[in-house]
């Protein structure tokens, strides 16, 4: 096919190592390809959108290198904190990156994100940079926060990505207060605030998902249900752990989370309910390799099959490597190489942050 | 009991806030201890706002003998303290479409204690929003609108229910300028009657100036008289800081003229309210007035007091508060909170830490019996500091 030997030159066309994640320049194809999702939608109290998604091969291979990028990034924090060249908390994302990857395509950096403490590949997708976030987890004054926040307290006020938040369940007020204003703007952009399946039970959230309903605003709660709020599973804190359905009278849809284009599918649905009637229920069904944090082995709670079942069988990033190898958009080698250049990407990144400079104690109260 | 002749004292007191002040530059917060005024400037404002207030003053807290009302060209205008408050909200909600305010009953009721009345159908109910008993996320909600670049004005209906929203104040509102690494600002007021009342109860009777005062980030200011109330809540809608201003329930009639023209008040300066030689008394909100009864008794007594409204309760105005202590070497602290952690605790602190070697004598601080506030009026008015007490102290000081 004409659109694959165009495709087959995207090594060379690819952009450099040090492109940042805004840059989706990767293949010049365009052409549009629809794909069905990997189980239907669910939903309460809406008509689901379709499961047969639009997308691109241009598309998909960014899905492929970003979600790449963001698992690498993961890994290598991981190793870093191991190191303690990160410390305190540390909560890492990898598993649940089409998430992050899936809401992006969907919308325009005019919506705003706002997330709780895993957050570090949601900072990416936003069009953050690699060398900004090591050198934040390594409290260094050239981090996104300048040092002063650390692996919890990510933001990117040009991106409207409003953080980064160490108490969960608050974030969501907080996202309801960014859709107030947007509102007040008359602004047609959404908030997408993120919590968990553990933040899930805090009161603040119905709180706020009752005024986003009485004053029609364009909230979108997001439940990144990893089914673990930190050692508990989810059926043992919640007694009804149908997430998208908490609403009661708001909208909800509950999605494959594994699933980059469901999860795309789903945003895009979402955002248009949302500006257009008020606020609106995710469920993302996710999961996360790492424990809670590096704290946490992982392993006291669930078991070691539990995970590399999940790896086998839904990771994202293999979906979307099996998807474009079987629509014939790249060869394994090429996706190989791929990843070879994002890792060294990562490691160009950290070797950069490794050698910024730290604090002096005269930073503590000035910016 | 003190309210009665409100009215009458507070002419004196207004006569002597006023004087000219300086225009200076706004400074960036500092969160470092500084023993030194700042002053607001006097036309600039905060990016977002496109007003330029030419000709408006930030009246800098002096001794002086003219008369506020007199000073003002058009002769000035009577009003209680809760009208002051919502003039002052009308007139920035006027001139900055950003302003909102967000609270319980605060729209179609008019507001518990009537400073929003009106305003709703002034400006919409997009503008001004009746929340449902939600202060935990109302709060946050407001902090996020903050961040997108709104001024919101959020009312605890009593101070005492923003416990609720805690987190949001402290982790939120207080702390997000500096773990975003200067990225955001949170230009948010967040504001309420608090203090003991009439027999309110123990849960409606809190003085949450001291649970708030630890939280980094956050600025306070206590308003006592419709003048301070009007410039103090004009000046924290401007700043680009969270600002907490604590109103109290049972000063919301008091009565004075204030000036035709616009004026705001300095948020870290503390008001002269009765230039003395022989003890510096540092009180705030209705302490005030039980403080300016004392003061009666204690010049027929022969003493001279001098006595500082402190007003912002963080940070404190060392600079007035220095210069007063520098000159009668004696200190009396007295306030509403409770003994244990109150603003008098810290003020003490700072006195001691800064003052040290101009002091003649220990200094002294009334606060509130660590109790719940009882029901019973006898019982209630022994656990807040009383004109007799003021007066005995400053005599015990004063030996």
């Amino acid at each position: 096919m004409a659109a694959a030997a165009l495709l087959r030159r995207i090594p060379a066309a690819r952009a450099p190592p040090t492109a940042l994640m805004a840059a989706r320049t990767i293949s010049d194809s365009t052409a549009p390809l629809t794909i069905e999702t990997s189980v239907p939608f669910t939903s309460h109290i809406v008509d689901p959108p379709s499961r047969d998604v639009t997308t691109t091969p241009a598309e998909l291979l960014t899905f492929f290198r970003d979600m790449s990028l963001m698992r690498r990034m993961e890994i290598a924090a991981d190793s870093l904190y191991k190191a303690k060249l990160i410390r305190g908390f540390c909560h890492l994302y990898d598993g649940q990156e089409a998430v992050a990857v899936g809401m992006e395509a969907a919308i325009t950096r005019s919506d705003s994100i706002i997330t709780a403490y895993r957050d570090h590949c949601i900072y990416l997708a936003r069009g953050g940079d690699l060398v900004s976030a090591f050198a934040e987890l390594m409290g260094r004054q050239a981090g996104c926060s300048r040092g002063k926040g650390g692996s919890m307290h990510f933001y990117k006020k040009d991106a409207n990505f409003y953080g980064g938040h160490g108490i969960v369940g608050a974030q969501v007020p907080l996202g309801c207060g960014l859709a107030f204003a947007q509102k007040y703007r008359k602004e047609e952009t959404a908030t997408f605030a993120l919590y968990g399946d553990g933040a899930a039970n805090q009161g603040q959230l119905f709180e706020a998902l009752n005024i986003s309903a009485l004053w029609k605003l364009p909230s979108i709660l997001v439940c990144e249900n990893n089914h673990y709020g930190m050692g508990t599973a989810e059926w043992r804190a919640a007694k009804s752990p149908a997430y998208y359905k908490r609403g009661d009278y708001v909208p909800g849809l509950k999605v494959d989370g594994m699933d980059v284009l469901a999860v795309k599918q789903a945003c895009k649905f979402a955002k248009e309910h949302a500006v257009a009637n008020g606020p609106i229920v995710l469920e993302m069904d996710t999961y996360r390799y790492h424990g809670h944090s590096m704290s946490d082995p992982g392993s006291t709670y669930r078991t070691r099959d539990e995970i590399s079942g999940v790896r086998q069988e839904r990771d994202p990033i293999e979906r979307v490597r099996k998807l474009i190898l079987a629509h014939d958009l790249a060869t394994p080698a090429e996706l190989k190489d791929t990843e070879k250049e994002i890792r060294k990407e990562v490691d160009d990144a950290i070797a950069k942050a490794k050698v910024s400079v730290a604090f002096s104690v005269l930073f503590l109260v000035s910016l | 009991m003190p309210m009665a002749t409100a009215s009458s004292s507070l002419h004196g007191t207004a006569a002597a806030l006023h004087g000219v002040g300086a225009a200076a530059s706004s400074k960036p917060r500092s969160a470092a201890p500084v023993a030194r005024s700042v002053r607001v400037a006097a036309a600039a404002r905060g990016s977002g706002s496109a007003r330029a207030r030419g000709g408006m003053v930030a009246r800098a807290a002096v001794a002086a003998n003219a008369v506020a009302a007199a000073e003002s060209k058009s002769g000035g205008h009577e009003l209680l303290l809760f009208e002051a408050l919502r003039e002052a909200l009308i007139e920035e909600m006027k001139a900055d479409p950003t302003v909102c305010v967000f609270g319980e009953d605060v729209g179609h009721y008019g507001g518990s204690y009537k400073v929003t009345k009106g305003l709703a159908e002034m400006f919409g109910d997009l503008r001004v929003l009746d929340t449902p008993i939600a202060e935990n996320s109302f709060t946050g909600m407001g902090v996020g609108a903050a961040m997108k670049g709104l001024r919101p004005i959020v009312e605890g209906m009593n101070m005492g229910f923003l416990l609720l929203a805690y987190n949001q104040i402290s982790n939120n509102c207080g702390m997000l300028h500096y773990t975003s690494g200067g990225q955001f600002k949170i230009p948010i007021v967040i504001r309420g009657p608090g203090g003991v009342g009439r027999q309110l109860g123990a849960e409606h009777s809190q003085r949450l100036e001291s649970y708030f005062q630890s939280i980094p980030g956050l600025q306070m200011v206590a308003c006592s008289t419709p003048y301070n109330a009007k410039g103090l809540m004009k000046a924290a809608i401007r700043s680009e800081n969270p600002v907490v201003l604590f109103e109290h329930v049972l000063l919301y009639n008091l009565k004075e003229k204030i000036p035709d023209e616009e004026y705001i008040c300095c948020l870290e300066e503390a008001e002269m309210v009765r230039p003395g030689e022989h003890v510096t008394i540092l009180t705030y909100s209705r302490m005030r007035y039980h403080v300016m009864q004392a003061a009666k008794t204690l010049v027929n007594k022969g003493y001279d007091p001098e006595v500082i409204d402190i007003r912002s309760l963080k940070p404190f105005d060392l600079h007035t508060i220095g210069n007063s202590i520098k000159k009668t070497h004696r200190v009396l602290i007295v306030e509403e909170c409770m003994r244990t952690g109150g603003i008098g605790a810290s003020l003490r602190s700072s006195i001691i830490d800064n003052f040290w070697d101009y002091l003649d004598a220990p200094i002294m601080c009334l606060s509130s019996q660590d109790v719940p506030t009882p029901y019973a009026a006898p019982l209630e008015d022994a656990t807040v500091v009383q004109p007799a007490q003021i007066v005995a102290a400053v005599e015990q000081i004063c030996q």
